[in-house]
């Protein structure tokens, strides 16, 4: 197990960094600077400017700065953002995101296993039918349609939630249930899948055989063995929503971590977008580890190596 | 009506698949004394199995009984409810299932899938519980049960996992042990070690066993009494000196020409039986048997034969047969 | 006895002992028609009810935005006077007038939009670009995916290993930067690319398109090749390939021949059901401005163009979201349709 992690660790550093080192290349390979969209700025004061940050000098040089720096934890001042780190403008923004992607896994996941289950069980029943409408209606309808057709509806015209901001729980309601949608319909899914597949199995035979009831069955030893696919999905989709969805975030007037990704993109804040791409990279790891390691937890057929 | 532990009377067991109804049991009657050993013998799709699922209401959708009475041990099976059915699954009938790499839940300890069974029927506490499971590793012949105990499924081999399986079976002494094809997914060394395993257990708990098979010698070894089932219609029935030395049906005595023997002379070929096995999707008219029978008659293809009896146990539904009775009968008057 | 009994009531005649004919048996056994995978895969799927309905809605759609706009009098790009924010059909002041002249004016059926365009045929170019994404993204990510995932899984060891660490890296950058980054990278060579000749036709499809589709060639294929790597590593374990390996057969060939035809089932099931994702995440890039280049319409972008004025003009806003929806929930309840019929594993 400590092996395990130690290598999982050591893998993880090496992917970060080539995540960070394709990603600073490729941006900065891109024609475009963060300052040539400013206007009103002479020659000279973007000559100014690019000195003042460092980039003036060779791309190679560069790098090995930033990296230096960033092993040691410093990841440079945004360069659109003037006098903000790169470090507190994502502390300041993740949580709003964290918040928002938290409570949507913690809906999506309290939604559709149980619906999950439920469809698999009355297989070929009404309920099953419906459930499975639903599901596919879910992953079908895009999360800005979601978005602008419970805008519409229950922002607009009867005006009951508000649709700006995220200040009361109130306003969590629309941006939660829009961002929520997709993953529920495609954990009811891989739950019912997964769950006929083990209704099928020989083993559930032989706990019927041992005279067992409906509820244990189910529960003690269907559910144990369905649910590996579901932490396989949640784990990395957990990673990307906490860090924020762009779609939500722009609709709800949010101000999280996605939009400001985005901004940076858009604008050519390298040090911010090499910030959040790393913050993103790693979340994403440490997310792979903890799926892997709940999996051997729920299945000890699985061997970490 | 305590004379048989066991008493299956006419009954009549369909699938309701999309391309249609599958009659899987046809007037099947079945009965077993307490103590006894019954092989039913047949090919796979025979109904062997399904005939002891639905005697533990085990019965697979989308199947239906529509007919006969299920009597075990005092209880009607067929009016029981699922409630009163958890009762006696596990506690008074057992099953051991052919593939023991996938009857056992693959996340949870062995001991915690027998201790389950022993809680669920008996008040034992937790420790007692243990202590009977180890008991009944002991019995099923595992070395250091106490280590076994605390191993998943995946770590022990095919044999060890039967074991474990019968070991599950017995946890609560049932009066009926099914066994469904207990060997087959098993090494031809392991097979004899396990059926060796079952007959000592019999003699010990005094159990009645059903082995359902399609191997000839495990219920020649085994087995009292022995019906052969085909299309799902018995349609040999008697003791294991009457179907092995005196076989009447055609089926039968084909499918003990196709046992490889030791007595046979020089350059003497096995003799399979032709044909393919009867769509049941699409049964024969007659005696689902006939088409591929080398002695059919016209009525055999028209008519399904009535039992012809020859003893107390042994009977047969063959034209054939009836034949011969009818002709024996004619001849004494 | 009581059976003879009963054998006297079936009036038995002596010529019934007689012994049947080879014919007369055969006749009784009424063999089901064997049928090959293809063919009870195929009835399975006609008698899906969902599926062929869905499979209609496809078929509609794509003649609504591939043949009609051929025929229609407007121009996606057409912007007529004084037609601005038409409501579904609406005239405008012109239009009427001549109508009143006793011309004939065709009816804009979803109305204009704000620049005085009408809508119904901007929807049509809209549903036939994210038709077209789609497909050919889908292609794309078909070709590359199952080559890469073939090859990691047939090779094994440090090429597996290798080659499974570039997935994971691609997997973990986040798309989003990779495509606006792709897009301001490929804009500079792909416009320059457009005046050499033979490549002009670049100009019509626009840049933008072409670097979505490369795009999703670089990034989206991960999936795909993550799939067919373990479909391929159970297959190779399997007898037939160990069989085929003894007897000689060449790499290529074992590829080819026994374990690209035999996860064809679930290739063509994942490639249907990555149609629909391909059409989602176009319009999820269009609806973030990052799409196809004005004035080219994709259903995304109408949408969201329209987010705007949503509360005087919703039907600009639900018209293309709810196409988009269907055209994504008829592909993806066609692609479980086919799962359906042809997964070997749900056979029962």
């Amino acid at each position: 197990m400590f092996k395990y992690i130690v290598k999982r660790i050591v893998l993880g550093i090496v992917t970060i960094w080539a995540v960070a080192t394709l990603t600073f290349f490729l941006m900065n390979m891109v024609p475009g600077g963060p300052f040539l969209s400013e206007k009103a700025i002479s020659p000279q004061a973007t000559a100014a400017l690019e000195a003042k940050y460092g980039l003036d000098k060779p791309m190679s040089q560069r790098y090995f700065t930033y990296m230096t720096d960033a092993l040691k934890g410093d990841f440079g001042d945004s360069l659109k953002q003037r006098g903000r780190t790169v470090t507190s403008i994502i502390t300041s923004r993740f949580p709003v995101s964290a918040r928002l992607g938290g409570s949507c896994v913690l809906v999506s996941m309290i939604l559709g296993i149980p619906l999950g289950c439920i469809a698999a069980l009355k297989r070929g029943k009404f309920a099953d039918s419906l459930i499975s409408v639903v599901a596919t209606c879910g992953i079908a309808v895009p999360s800005f349609v979601i978005c602008t057709v419970l805008m519409y509806f229950l922002g607009v015209k009867l005006a009951i939630l508000p649709t700006i901001g995220l200040d009361s729980i109130k306003h969590y309601i629309m941006p939660v249930a829009a961002l929520s949608f997709y993953p529920t319909a495609y954990i009811m899914r891989l739950m019912r899948s997964s769950m006929l597949d083990v209704l099928g199995q020989d083993y559930m035979r032989t706990a019927r055989a041992k005279g067992l009831a409906g509820g244990v069955i189910l529960f003690k030893h269907a559910l144990r063995n369905a649910i590996l696919p579901v932490i396989t999905y949640v784990g990395p989709m957990l990673a990307y929503t906490i860090t924020g969805s762009f779609v939500v975030e722009k609709i709800f007037v949010i101000p999280g971590l996605g939009g400001e990704f985005i901004k940076a993109i858009n604008g050519r804040d390298y040090t911010m977008i090499m910030g959040t791409t790393i913050f993103l990279a790693t979340l994403v790891i440490i997310m792979n580890v903890f799926v892997d390691i709940a999996y051997k937890i729920v299945d000890p057929r699985i061997k970490l190596k | 009506m305590a004379e048989y532990l066991v008493d299956i009377k006419n009954e009549r067991l369909s699938f309701f698949t999309p391309a249609g109804e599958v009659k899987a049991l046809n007037d099947v009657s079945i009965h077993l004394k307490e103590g006894e050993v019954l092989g039913i013998v047949g090919e796979s799709g025979s109904g062997k199995s399904v005939t002891a699922y639905s005697l533990m209401g085990l019965t697979a959708h989308p199947g239906k009984l529509l007919g006969g009475n299920l009597n075990f041990n005092g209880h009607q099976i067929e009016n029981m409810t699922e409630k009163e059915m958890r009762k006696i699954r596990g506690n008074e009938i057992s099953i051991i299932f052919q593939d023991p790499m996938t009857s056992l839940n693959p996340v949870y300890t062995v001991g915690n899938q027998i201790m389950e069974v022993i809680r669920l029927h008996t008040d034992k506490t937790k420790q007692e519980a243990k202590e009977r499971a180890k008991e009944l590793l002991e019995l099923v012949g595992i070395n250091e049960p106490e280590k076994r105990l605390k191993q998943y499924p995946h770590e022990l081999s095919g044999g060890m996992r039967q074991r474990v399986m019968i070991a599950i079976a017995l946890a609560c002494e049932p009066k009926l042990l099914i066994a469904d094809e207990p060997t087959t997914a098993l090494d031809v060394t392991i097979q004899a070690q396990i059926l060796e395993l079952m007959m000592e257990l019999k003699e010990k708990l005094g159990m009645a066993i059903i082995m359902i098979t399609h191997d000839l010698g495990v219920v020649a070894s085994m087995c009292e009494r022995i019906a052969v089932m085909y299309a799902g219609k018995i349609i040999e029935y008697g003791t294991a000196d009457d179907i092995f030395y005196h076989p009447k049906h055609q089926y039968t005595k084909g499918l003990i020409r196709s046992i490889p023997r030791l007595d046979t002379k020089e350059h003497e070929r096995l003799i399979p039986i032709e044909g393919t096995p009867v769509d049941m999707l699409n049964p024969p008219k007659g005696c689902p048997f006939a088409p591929r029978c080398d002695e059919a008659m016209k009525i055999c293809l028209r008519e399904m034969p009535p039992v012809t009896e020859f003893g107390e146990v042994h009977y047969t539904q063959c034209w054939l047969n009836q034949k011969e009775e009818m002709e024996k009968g004619a001849s004494h008057e | 006895m009581k059976e003879n009994a009963l054998s006297f009531q079936l009036k038995l005649k002596p010529e019934d002992f007689i012994p049947a004919t080879e014919e007369e048996k055969q006749s009784q056994v009424i063999m089901r028609e064997s049928v090959s995978f293809w063919k009870d895969g195929m009835r399975r799927l006609r008698k899906n009810k969902v599926a062929m309905v869905s499979l209609v809605v496809i078929i509609l759609v794509m003649i609504f935005s591939f043949i009609v706009p051929m025929f229609y009098p407007y121009s996606y790009k057409e912007q007529i006077k004084g037609a601005n924010n038409l409501g579904p059909m609406e005239y405008s002041a012109g239009e009427q007038e001549r109508i009143d002249a006793g011309e004939k004016v065709f009816p804009h059926i979803f109305g204009t939009d704000k620049m005085g365009r009408d809508y119904a045929i901007r929807v049509m170019m809209g549903s036939r670009i994210s038709l077209l994404v789609g497909l050919i993204a889908t292609g794309i990510i078909l070709i590359i995916g199952s080559i890469y995932g073939s090859v990691a899984a047939f090779f094994g060891g440090w090429v597996d290993l290798i080659m499974m660490r570039i997935v994971d890296i691609i997997y973990t950058i986040p798309d989003i930067l990779l495509i606006v980054l792709l897009k301001f990278a490929l804009d500079d060579p792909l416009t320059r690319l457009a005046t050499v000749p033979g490549f002009s036709w670049i100009n019509v499809v626009g840049s933008n398109l072409i670097s979505i589709f490369l795009v999703f060639a670089l990034l989206y294929w991960v999936g795909m090749a993550r799939m067919v790597r373990s479909q391929i590593l159970t297959l190779k374990e399997s007898e037939y390939v160990t069989a085929a390996r003894a007897l000689g057969v060449g790499n290529g060939r074992i590829i080819k021949k026994h374990l690209l035809t035999n996860c064809i089932g679930t290739l063509i099931v994942t490639t249907t059901l990555q149609i629909p994702s391909s059409i989602f995440t176009e319009s999820f890039l269009s609806f973030l401005g990052m799409g196809v280049a004005v004035p080219l319409p994709s259903l995304g972008s109408l949408a969201s163009d329209a987010i705007n004025g949503m509360g005087t003009y919703p039907h600009l806003l639900f018209i293309p979201a709810i196409l988009i929806s269907l055209i994504i929930l008829s592909f993806n309840l066609f692609g479980d349709g086919l799962r359906d019929a042809f997964d070997p594993k749900l056979k029962n």
